[in-house]
């Protein structure tokens, strides 16, 4: 890569940081839609990889791309607003749509967890 | 020096997004149910796009970003399709 050696370091640096921290929060959201046990629990980790994970990505790469072209670059913008305005309303819809499929199988899964029994053994599935 | 720092630490990502793909692939093979699937394949394809935008800074070239901006708004338009399935899927029944 021998583009980036016209680099200051300082900017590398940071420009790294963000690119290793917002791949680690997407990581981390990964990792807890892997663990947790309810549905409605797991809907929430995957919210880190959409704002945190890609919003230090995008960072990262408009002051790479403005460093690399010496002029301020600012498209990036737009993917982190389309995802910003696009993700609750999947996410909406789709805990709307789990709650309609829930209650057409007549079991709430917060009462079941209280129970201590998870949705894993659930015969409908 | 830079040059060193900025490739080691861009491989570094693409590991880790890498390794957060696999979770989420995990995540889609194993269910429970069709929603846990559809959450599943909404986070692979923003981990997708976070893998084509870090490529696209090791290349530095600006082509990626322009795949990464349609990854997601193609993703985007299949999820909601989906999450709308599966609500009106269990209407008709």
């Amino acid at each position: 890569m021998s583009h980036a050696a016209s680099l200051p370091p300082v900017l590398a640096m940071v420009i790294a940081l963000l690119a290793v921290l917002g791949a680690a929060l997407a990581l981390i959201g990964a990792v807890g839609l892997l663990r947790l046990e309810t549905f409605y629990e797991r809907i929430h980790p995957p919210t880190m990889c959409t704002t945190l994970g890609l919003g230090l990505t995008l960072i990262a790469s408009m002051l790479l791309f403005s460093a690399l072209e010496s002029r301020p670059v600012f498209h990036e913008v737009v993917i982190a607003v389309f995802m910003v305005v696009t993700t609750p309303v999947t996410f909406m819809l789709l805990v709307r749509a789990a709650r309609h499929r829930d209650r057409a199988d007549s079991h709430d899964p917060v009462v079941r967890r209280k129970q201590g029994d998870s949705t894993r053994g659930n015969p409908r599935e | 020096m830079s040059s060193t720092v900025l490739n080691t630490a861009l491989l570094i990502a693409q590991v880790l997004v890498a390794l957060a793909m696999i979770c989420a692939t995990f995540r889609l093979l194993r269910g429970p149910r069709a929603q846990d699937r559809v959450l599943a394949l909404d986070t692979l394809y923003v981990n997708t796009m976070l893998l084509v935008l870090i490529f696209g800074m090791r290349e530095a070239s600006a082509v990626y970003f322009e795949a990464a901006l349609l990854i997601g708004m193609l993703g985007f338009v299949s999820s909601a399709a989906l999450a709308k399935f599966l609500l009106r899927g269990e209407l008709i029944e």
